[in-house]
């Protein structure tokens, strides 16, 4: 058997507890060096994984316990390429964030390497696991790290607010999908997800069925910040720490559509496969809500990392609807997109980073053309705009271009406008923040609300010294991303690879095969995708203008009064406000609104599935 | 969005979550008649070949290992955070000088105890240990284990904090030595997997041997499984409470308000 | 009567959520997530019991008398350890609250608004 495969959770996880231990007496710099290359080990060991599962899937029973006859009864780590490539996507951000948290955080003693070691090693579990409480324990292991993290800098109350209302929705969407386990439990005796689903396979689809996969989505979906879960993102990743919100919306959120993939194709495709044309526009309608209304939210802020936050929930969204599409070259677009933009968010977040390492706030307004001095970053920051609103050869356009390709060919051509609207929204927020921010750019205001976010900004970096220059720690890991997250658009084969990793994944039959008889699966050879034609080329261009129209629309307004109408202008106003108001930061309301969703989740389901 | 519309929204999908809820568990079977293999398959192999008596133990620990070694993780995690999260409540400016004085200034302040209250506790504090580390090495004979023995050794601190004050306690367990032992718990069950590996070929593999059942040493390595489990969770827990309890205490001193 | 042990799982989940969503105290509000937190305890171990079934542990019964799953017994088990601690964690950002914010009610604390 491949031993490496409880490495890369182990060896994270040892080190988390060596820096933990020596704390008293170890100092920062022995912290951040074996943190970073813990981090790079680990991503060098998913690595070797992702390689080996090309050939077959990687089963690795814990313990030595093998099935018997078709009971499992051990934990088993089930590795196919799609689970191998997301777990090193989460090592190469984790090692960007530690690399730039070496100069720029102010940490309490070791706890924020070994917490972070360990939210690695939560994540790397999370996507390796074959067995569904183990996909409960990681989840739970890199929620609890995460809820520390976010909660880092508590001396302030926009941080405060952040972290409760992140770990309490979180908190109730672990034990939604605990009661969704034990229903699954009760049904078919078995946590290895192989084995429940070949006995669900061959049981009569009943409440049970479709009230498990409700709960087991819905609490995933919380994590994924589905609408309407999402409202505890935009307060939790406005105030954690910077490096860790670029390891929150790169991969965290991703992890929950991730566990929902998984559980579908493993678990319940068997039993309510029949169904897909109706999940498949459930999913897809989640999809749209959640890119369309969350993109305008962005472009509505002012501050930087909020306006980030509302686009990670909108490109969540954008995944939602390619992996809704329950096809192969849907998901596996959506993997090459997902790592795209991914690499395109984490530089943002970086860049801004350095903006609050430099000027120690991050509210648009108070910045305008305060960052003139600032001109590689402004350069980074404009470049991952362009990128986010998909300007090819990036990797975020090549993503989108397979997934629409895939919405296509199921017939849900109509999404594309949306893939546009989301990607130029976000891009233009982006771009108008830069026009502003590094140029002076727009008239001058103040930012609306006018939250108490500003206080906390300075508390995160550490030094004064270095408020004068950028130091080359902060700045290279943005340009890393950037270069990868155009890497992934341009190395040939990528996709097919992406492709081929789907196929693996939504084939059941080999999956048991492979991991409750132990027999080699075979590889699917399917045609390679068609490189973007011209009309991607189109909608790409597409996005990338409209993102800088609206940017400049944004900046510019004032000089064309009466372009609009001002009736339009006030009832949109007003209907804008309305929206935002509710993120109301109090966390009763988010739980109401979970109700909401679940009950609607699950109606939709019961209508449609039985 | 008011208290009134927030209700009016969530009443009816209360209802919607828990009618949906009942449906789904109308499909399981009646109460009593739990017909699952994996309980069954396991009830019948694991005292024969785990040796360990207590099924529940071999499952946790051995069967169902690495789960174990994630929710010690988790323990760990919770622990780190809780030392983040309470440690800034002292005063952002405040040197560590400054935080032992405050200490001394606490212990002049509680009033001294009763000696009923000190003489039974101190006579408490023993048996609660050593029924704790009874309960800590015995987890795979009988109902017991790491977990539940961790959490005695606890109160035998909390013991001593009820009847010798703050002083006593902080004396008998010094945050560093409750972080390093925390720590170094959840690290020795990571390793002990690893020597799985290394000695036995796989992670988490049994490479002692199992011996008879009904001893002491029987269950291969899960006594010492359950001894790590027993020094982190006897650690966070203890650590937890001192947080806390520094927390109150001061928030008290410092004439703030009633909490 | 057989149905009753789901139903008060079921019933701890509903009363749970509403404390949760109607909270006006924070610590109230944290403790309400742990009846939710029980009801799955609850149902777990309901779902496992084995009518005129032993515990699992045959220390002094023999072996193959009929014991009550043994499986969600040990993933109950560790489940409580855990949640006790993320608790401990939600608690310590109540009194963070009660000294930043100065109260203890959830309502109060918007300071993120739209």
């Amino acid at each position: 058997m491949n031993h490496l495969a409880p490495l890369a959770v182990v060896v994270p996880l040892i080190a988390a507890g060596l820096l933990a231990g020596t704390a008293s007496i170890a100092s920062r710099l022995f912290a951040d060096l074996v943190s970073v290359a813990t981090a790079v080990a680990t991503t060098v060991l998913c690595a070797i994984l992702l390689a080996r599962s090309g050939h077959h899937e990687v089963v690795y029973w814990f313990g030595g316990w093998h099935p018997r006859g078709e009971v499992a009864l051990g934990i088993g780590f089930a590795i196919d390429p799609l689970g191998a490539g997301l777990a090193t996507f989460v090592g190469a951000i984790m090692c960007a964030a530690l690399l730039f948290s070496w100069r720029h955080l102010e940490a309490i003693s070791h706890v924020y390497h070994a917490l972070m070691l360990v939210f690695m090693a939560g994540m790397v579990g999370f996507c390796l696991t074959g067995d569904l409480f183990n996909l409960f324990v990681f989840f739970e292991l890199l929620s609890v790290a995460a809820y520390a993290l976010v909660g880092y800098r508590v001396d302030r109350r926009a941080p405060l607010e952040g972290s409760l209302n992140f770990a309490i929705t979180n908190s109730l969407g672990g034990f939604i999908v605990l009661t969704g386990i034990a229903l699954l439990y009760g049904r078919t005796g078995a946590l290895n997800m192989a084995q429940i689903g070949e006995t669900l396979a061959h049981q009569h689809t009943d409440g049970l069925m479709v009230v498990a996969f409700t709960l087991l989505v819905s609490g995933f979906f919380i994590k994924a910040a589905v609408v309407p879960f999402h409202f505890w993102l935009a307060d939790a990743y406005s105030v954690a720490p910077t490096p860790v919100c670029a390891v929150l919306s790169a991969v965290m959120s991703e992890l929950g559509l991730y566990a929902v993939v998984r559980i579908w194709w493993s678990c319940f495709h068997g039993a309510l496969g029949g169904h897909e044309e109706a999940l498949r526009m459930i999913l897809v309608v989640a999809g749209v809500v959640t890119a369309l209304v969350p993109a305008v939210l962005s472009f509505a802020q002012t501050h930087l990392k909020r306006m980030l936050a509302y686009a990670t929930i909108s490109y969540i969204g954008l995944f939602l609807i390619g992996v809704g599409l329950l096809s192969h070259d849907g998901l596996g677009g959506t993997a090459v997109y997902l790592v795209g933009d991914g690499f395109v968010k984490a530089t943002l977040f970086i860049c801004v980073g350095v903006i609050q390492h430099r000027k120690g706030h991050v509210d648009e307004y108070r910045l305008r053309g305060a960052c003139r001095d600032l001109p590689y970053t402004g350069a980074v920051f404009v470049l991952a705009g362009l990128a986010l609103a998909s300007l090819p050869p990036f990797g975020t356009f090549l993503g989108k271009s397979l997934v629409e390709d895939a919405a296509v060919k199921q017939g849900f051509g109509w999404v594309i406008p949306v893939f546009v609207i989301a990607s130029a929204v976000t891009g233009g927020a982006i771009l108008r923040s830069a026009g502003r921010v590094f140029l002076g750019l727009g008239p001058p205001g103040e930012s609306n609300p006018s939250f108490e976010l500003d206080e906390q900004e300075d508390t995160e970096t550490r030094g004064e010294a270095s408020r004068s220059r950028t130091p080359g720690v902060l700045f290279v890991p943005a340009v890393l991303l950037l270069g990868a997250a155009l890497a992934v658009g341009l190395v040939p084969g990528l996709p097919q690879a992406a492709l081929r990793g789907a196929a693996v994944l939504q084939d059941r039959a080999s999956y048991v095969a492979a991991v409750i008889h132990g027999a080699a699966g075979v590889v699917p050879h399917l045609p390679a995708p068609k490189s973007p034609n011209a009309l991607d080329y189109l909608y790409g261009g597409l996005s990338t203008v409209a993102a800088l129209v609206l940017a400049g629309f944004a900046l510019f307004h004032e000089q064309w009064p009466g372009l609009l109408p001002s009736v339009v202008v006030s009832r949109a106003g007003a209907a804008l406000w309305a929206v935002r108001r509710l993120n109301s930061g109090r966390v009763g309301d988010y739980v109401a609104w979970i109700a909401v969703g679940v009950t609607a989740f699950g109606a939709a389901f019961a209508l449609t599935m039985l | 969005m008011s208290r009134r519309a927030r209700l009016w929204m969530f009443a009816p999908a209360l209802a919607g979550m828990v009618a949906l809820l009942i449906w789904g568990l109308t499909g399981l079977p009646d109460f009593g008649h739990y017909r699952g293999p994996y309980g069954k398959v396991l009830a019948k192999v694991a005292v024969p070949e785990r040796k360990a008596t207590n099924v529940v133990a071999s499952t946790t620990f051995d069967y169902r290992g690495f789960d174990t070694l994630g929710e010690e993780m988790i323990l760990f995690s919770a622990a780190l955070g809780l030392v983040v999260l309470l440690r800034e409540l002292r005063g952002e400016e405040e040197e560590d000088e400054e935080a032992d004085d405050d200490e001394e200034g606490i212990e002049g302040r509680e009033e001294r105890t009763s000696d009923a209250l000190r003489i039974f506790g101190l006579g408490l504090v023993g048996p609660t240990v050593v029924l704790g580390i009874y309960i800590v090495s015995h987890g795979a004979l009988t109902p017991g284990g790491g977990f539940q023995g961790g959490l005695v050794l606890v109160t035998a601190l909390l013991v001593v904090y009820l009847a010798g004050r703050y002083a006593a306690m902080r004396r008998v367990s010094p945050i560093p030595m409750l972080e390093v032992g925390e720590a170094g718990g959840a690290t020795a069950f990571a390793l002990i997997g690893l020597g799985g590996l290394v000695i036995a070929g796989i992670y988490m593999k049994n490479f002692i041997d199992p011996g008879t059942p009904k001893t002491l040493l029987s269950g291969g390595v899960i006594p010492l499984l359950n001894i790590s489990v027993g020094l982190e969770v006897a650690g966070a827990f203890a650590l937890a409470f001192t947080e806390f309890l520094d927390q109150t205490l001061l928030l008290r001193g410092s004439g703030g308000d009633e909490s | 009567m057989s149905f009753l042990p789901y139903a008060v799982a079921a019933w701890l989940f509903g009363v749970g959520l509403y404390g949760v969503v109607t909270s006006r105290n924070l610590i109230h509000l944290v403790v309400c997530l742990t009846v939710v937190q029980s009801s799955t305890y609850v149902l777990l171990l309901a779902i496992g019991y084995v009518g005129a079934g032993k515990a699992p542990i045959f220390a002094d019964i023999p072996q193959g008398t009929t014991v009550v799953d043994p499986v969600v017994q040990a993933l109950t088990l560790t489940d409580v350890v855990v949640e006790a601690a993320v608790v401990a964690l939600l608690l310590a950002l109540v009194m963070q609250a009660h000294k930043r914010f100065g109260t203890l009610d959830p309502d109060e604390l918007g300071v993120m608004r739209a």
